[in-house]
């Protein structure tokens, strides 16, 4: 590793599993940590516990904004556990300078977020850091959930699941490169950021055999069947075409030389879901979203790995995203 | 007919159509006794073959032999180092493209660079840096100009702009390479490991973007007097397929020449407005070294005499380090470029030299040979 702590081990990859195993977790181990799950599971499995950090830049970008994504974020870790977002924490920092009316339009996306969670701030905290020490504003939030579907874990998927997404993937992502500096890209592209316990909620409420839940937030959709893999010591097959991405992204990706896999998203989670309540998974989510699919079976081919099944016959593998994303050359 | 984003790409991955061409393939190479090595000598046609699986695709006797042409690749550790020293420079900001800000030199990369406080910026389209100085006018910006004929264009218009526009504060550090050079060289070199007179390049695929610039005429002598057979070959995995179908018919029909298979923007002669733009502000330069290859005659670029008051190696010479630093003992990424040996046969592949920690060229950028296999594997 590295002296110095360097962007990539920030991009929820390859180096960033690498810095939180080696630093944080040879610190911080015990039981619930090594689960390595989105949210800790805590008091014999009442509650979901998480918390995240949100920098971004820039700040408002299309579809979503800083505060809705600090509000969104943590709560769909809790929902990711089968948990409903109850209450929450905010610690915001402040660079000098601020200017207040932008303050107020990042609350009141956060304001408005709580209400579809149906959680509440309950403690908070305020800093101000002189102007140049840190970029505009940074948020972190915590939350504890009420865990209403239990046994949710991304250690115990098995061949009898099957793998969905729940829409269109990597708009997140390639929203936010757009919009970056040194890229001058129009698109029509706006970030998927969304909550998304109502519909966990609904798949529960359902009678779906839930297995695993993860959003595909840093890393991508890539990352997120890597670490079931990893942890579930299973192959996962991806059937290529069935992954559903926009021609927006897609042309993106093409252009940029990335792929949609491994781009963030914030609003989009795959599902590992017993093969019996597929179908009925599916038709649940298409009521928030028509590109929900199936994406991948689970099979002992290649323990640990993922595979891309291409149309044609062709086979490789998806490994986890490393490395900054970085546009190619030529 | 309103022209859609999707209609650049979807037919040319149509699964039916691979499928297709690969019967084509095989039926074809059954007809001669022999084995065809196929080089591709472009970093993006690698890519193309590792990400769509097309080596699973081949009949027995056809092989790709991975060449050198990804630009990130080939810089040598030297360059880079060069790229440090210009970024760590107070009053400088550094600007290059895209995925050299990963590639580690020997203090480390322009990546570790920024993180003690360089200002190192990359940017899609060099015209950006235009704008970078007119918002930092007491600094200088220093462009990192990397690439092939393909890049080079777009170095030679930034340049262009700064002339016209007197604009006082961008520079230049130029590592433009040429591809039918380093070609040439893969056929005559001889490597010091093994004898490569006896390479086993039967074939190339023609870096088609390349040719976009400087047309498929570059490659003319390769069929006419090195008795190699040339498609120059679009990006897409069904422009591949048929790109390698047309080098196998030209072996069973006894032909060796020059063609184009990426037609719908290759011409023979390329593109002449941005060859002039090229030779109006750059010269040859007799030596670059390869990273992997080391010095390749006439392959690399320098600025024209009457540019040098724009030339960072110039005026920083001071502070550029100047010695030589071999490449890993253990490392045969030379061989690998010369088709000699596949990445899988190197003893620190996936060990010692991984994308993360890359010893040597060909795992530095997604583009290089061992760093695709390590990758996307090799499943079949």
């Amino acid at each position: 590793m590295n002296k110095t702590v360097t962007l990539a081990q920030g991009n929820g990859g390859e180096e960033n599993n690498e810095l939180i195993t080696k630093v944080f977790y040879k610190a911080f181990k015990n039981e619930i940590l090594e689960k390595s799950e989105d949210a800790a599971v805590i008091e014999d499995g009442k509650f979901a516990f998480s918390t995240d950090s949100f920098t971004v830049s820039p700040i408002f970008f299309p579809g979503s904004d800083i505060g809705k994504l600090s509000i969104c974020g943590t709560c769909n870790d809790l929902a990711m556990m089968g948990a409903k977002p109850k209450y929450l924490t905010v610690g915001i920092i402040i660079e000098e300078g601020f200017s207040i009316k932008n303050l107020e339009k990042i609350v009141r996306s956060m304001k408005k977020e709580l209400e579809i969670n149906g959680a509440i701030i309950v403690s908070g905290d305020t800093k101000v850091m002189p102007k140049g020490t840190i970029d505009k504003i940074l948020i972190n939030t915590t939350g504890i959930g009420e865990i209403l579907y239990s046994g949710i874990s991304s250690n115990s998927i098995t061949e009898d699941d099957t793998i969905l997404v729940s829409r269109d993937i990597g708009c997140h992502g390639a929203t936010i490169f757009a919009s970056r500096e040194g890229i001058e890209l129009d698109s029509e592209l706006k970030s998927d950021c969304a909550s998304l316990f109502p519909i966990v909620k609904k798949l529960i409420d359902a009678g779906v055999n839930i297995t695993a839940l993860r959003d595909a937030t840093r890393g991508g959709v890539a990352a997120v069947l890597n670490e079931w893999a990893k942890q579930s010591d299973i192959c996962i097959e991806v059937d290529e075409e069935s992954i559903p991405v926009s021609q927006e992204v897609y042309g993106m990706c093409e252009m940029l030389g990335f792929e949609a896999t491994a781009l963030a998203n914030e609003g989009t989670f795959c599902l590992a879901i017993k093969k019996e309540d597929g179908q009925k998974a599916i038709e649940i989510l298409k009521e928030f979203n028509l590109d929900a699919t199936t994406i991948a079976k689970v099979t002992s081919k290649h323990p640990q790995k993922v595979i891309l099944n291409s149309s044609y016959g062709t086979q490789r593998f998806l490994d986890t995203p490393s490395g900054e994303l970085l546009p190619r050359i030529c | 007919m309103e022209l859609k984003l999707n209609n650049l790409y979807d037919d040319f991955r149509d699964g039916q159509t691979i499928q297709a061409y690969q019967k084509l393939i095989e039926q074809e190479a059954k007809k001669i006794s022999r084995d065809i090595n196929i080089m591709e000598v472009c970093g993006g046609h690698t890519h193309t073959i590792m990400k769509f699986g097309l080596p699973q695709l081949m009949p027995k006797n056809i092989h790709f032999i991975h060449g050198p042409g990804c630009p990130v690749c080939i810089m040598p550790k030297e360059r880079i180092d060069h790229a440090y020293a210009l970024a760590m420079q107070e009053e400088v900001i550094l600007v290059t493209l895209g995925d050299m800000i990963k590639v580690p030199g020997s203090n480390g990369s322009l990546q570790n660079a920024r993180a003690k406080g360089a200002d190192v910026r990359f940017v899609y389209s060099p015209m950006e840096c235009i704008k970078i100085a007119k918002e930092n006018p007491d600094k200088k910006i220093i462009f990192f100009a990397i690439g092939f004929e393909t890049t080079t264009p777009m170095t030679a218009a930034l340049l262009n702009a700064v002339v016209k526009k007197n604009i006082t504060n961008i520079y230049f550090h130029i590592n433009h390479v040429t591809v039918p050079e380093v070609m040439k060289e893969l056929i005559d070199s001889r490597d010091e490991h093994i004898d490569s007179y006896n390479n086993r390049i039967d074939a190339f695929l023609g870096p088609s973007h390349v040719s976009v610039i400087s047309g498929a005429k570059i490659y003319e002598i390769f069929a006419k007097e090195y008795k190699r057979p040339v498609v120059v070959t679009g990006f897409e995995p069904v422009d591949m397929m048929e790109g390698i179908y047309k080098i196998v018919k030209q072996f069973v029909e006894g032909r060796c020449e020059n063609e184009i298979q990426y037609n719908r923007v290759v011409t023979y002669d390329g593109n002449i407005k941005a060859q002039e733009l090229i030779n109006k502000y750059f010269d040859k330069a007799s030596l670059f070294k390869w990273r992997g290859l080391g010095n390749v005659p006439n392959s690399g670029l320098k600025l024209k005499d009457e540019f040098t008051k724009y030339d960072a190696e110039i005026i920083y010479e001071k502070i550029l380090p100047k010695h030589e630093i071999e490449d890993h003992k253990l490392c045969i990424c030379g061989d690998i470029l010369r088709g000699m040996a596949h990445p899988t046969e190197c003893t620190i592949f996936g060990t010692a030299c991984k994308p993360s920690s890359p010893v040597g060229s060909c795992m530095v950028s997604s583009e290089g040979a061992c760093a695709a296999y390590f990758k996307y594997g090799n499943i079949i």
